[in-house]
């Protein structure tokens, strides 16, 4: 196996861990992690600007996770529930960081892949009106997703989405997506 | 007509729509999983106002988070709301957002931009 998922996990946790998962991403998961968050930005007397950036990011993390996981690949399925997902929101000196990860089967990695791409290619303006466009063109699917998640989350943090796909098995690869929302 | 009127929870707003005073009003977070569900009794009330608005429709937007999902079925309750001030009623979309939370006036301003009804945007200074 060339991708180890708890060496991988593991290697996340840097700077102050406000949160960390791994497993069966759902709906009551989803409202515990964001309450947690949000308590503990409150301990840290966050500023309502930042606070309200990590929260709306985690969301459209979250909720893209939970709308786009697959099937878990076979050599997992013992070890772990369906709905799979790892999640690790930090606290660093400079910045929060939400780190994200799901398998995503081979076929779709390209898409994602040019997806991400042109957004990290974008400007502000640019983003406006791709975010736009896709709202007032572009039905929501029956689970709810628009398509805008990451669109969203690259205007709110201004920053390029840093990701990597890891090789898991023939069929499958291990999406790892990085959002960096910094202190200003 | 009858009012509708729904509570608001940590993931959904809370709703209060009369159309005896033709005031409109969504508040709090709306952050579901999949907001459709949420948002279709929205969208029937004002298919069903329209067809008697009164002279005045004031709409009092005041979210503290809402999520991508929401973000289109707010979009489809605002083209409900255009079809009503493209007749002869008028309609006012008051958007409420918090000191220093400039993603929410963005928000706004891209409703505002996309939908042809008058914006306010007020900001609520603590």
């Amino acid at each position: 196996m060339s991708f180890d998922i708890n060496e991988y996990y593991s290697r996340l946790n840097g700077g102050d861990v406000l949160m960390a998962f791994k497993g069966s991403i759902s709906s009551e998961l989803i409202s515990n992690v964001l309450e947690v968050v949000e308590s503990k930005m409150d301990e840290y007397s966050e500023s309502s600007k930042i606070r309200k950036k990590v929260y709306n990011v985690l969301v459209e993390s979250l909720q893209n996770l939970y709308h786009h996981i697959e099937v878990l690949p076979e050599a997992m399925q013992k070890d772990y529930e369906d709905k799979f997902g790892i999640l690790v929101v930090s606290r660093h000196n400079d910045r929060y960081k939400i780190s994200t990860g799901n398998f995503i089967s081979h076929d779709k990695v390209d898409v994602l892949r040019n997806k991400i791409d042109k957004i990290n290619s974008m400007g502000k303006d640019e983003l406006k009106d791709m975010y736009k466009f896709i709202l007032n063109h572009q039905r929501l699917s029956e689970k709810g997703g628009g398509g805008l998640g990451l669109v969203d989350i690259a205007r709110k943090t201004g920053n390029p989405l840093d990701y990597t796909f890891e090789k898991f098995d023939d069929t499958y690869y291990f999406f790892n997506l990085d959002v960096s929302i910094e202190f200003v | 007509m009858e009012a509708l009127s729904i509570e608001g929870t940590a993931k959904t707003p809370s709703v209060k729509f009369d159309g005896q005073e033709g005031v409109i009003e969504i508040k709090g977070r709306s952050i579901p999983e999949n907001s459709i569900e949420f948002y279709k009794p929205l969208v029937e009330w004002l298919e069903q106002y329209s067809g008697s608005p009164l002279d005045l429709t004031q709409v009092n937007v005041q979210l503290e988070y809402f999520n991508t999902s929401s973000s289109k079925c707010i979009l489809d309750v605002f083209k409900k709301l255009e079809t009503i001030h493209k007749g002869k009623s008028e309609v006012i979309i008051n958007w409420y957002y918090e000191e220093d939370d400039e993603d929410m006036l963005e928000a706004g301003e891209d409703y505002e931009s996309i939908i042809r009804v008058p914006f306010k945007m007020i900001e609520i200074v603590e």
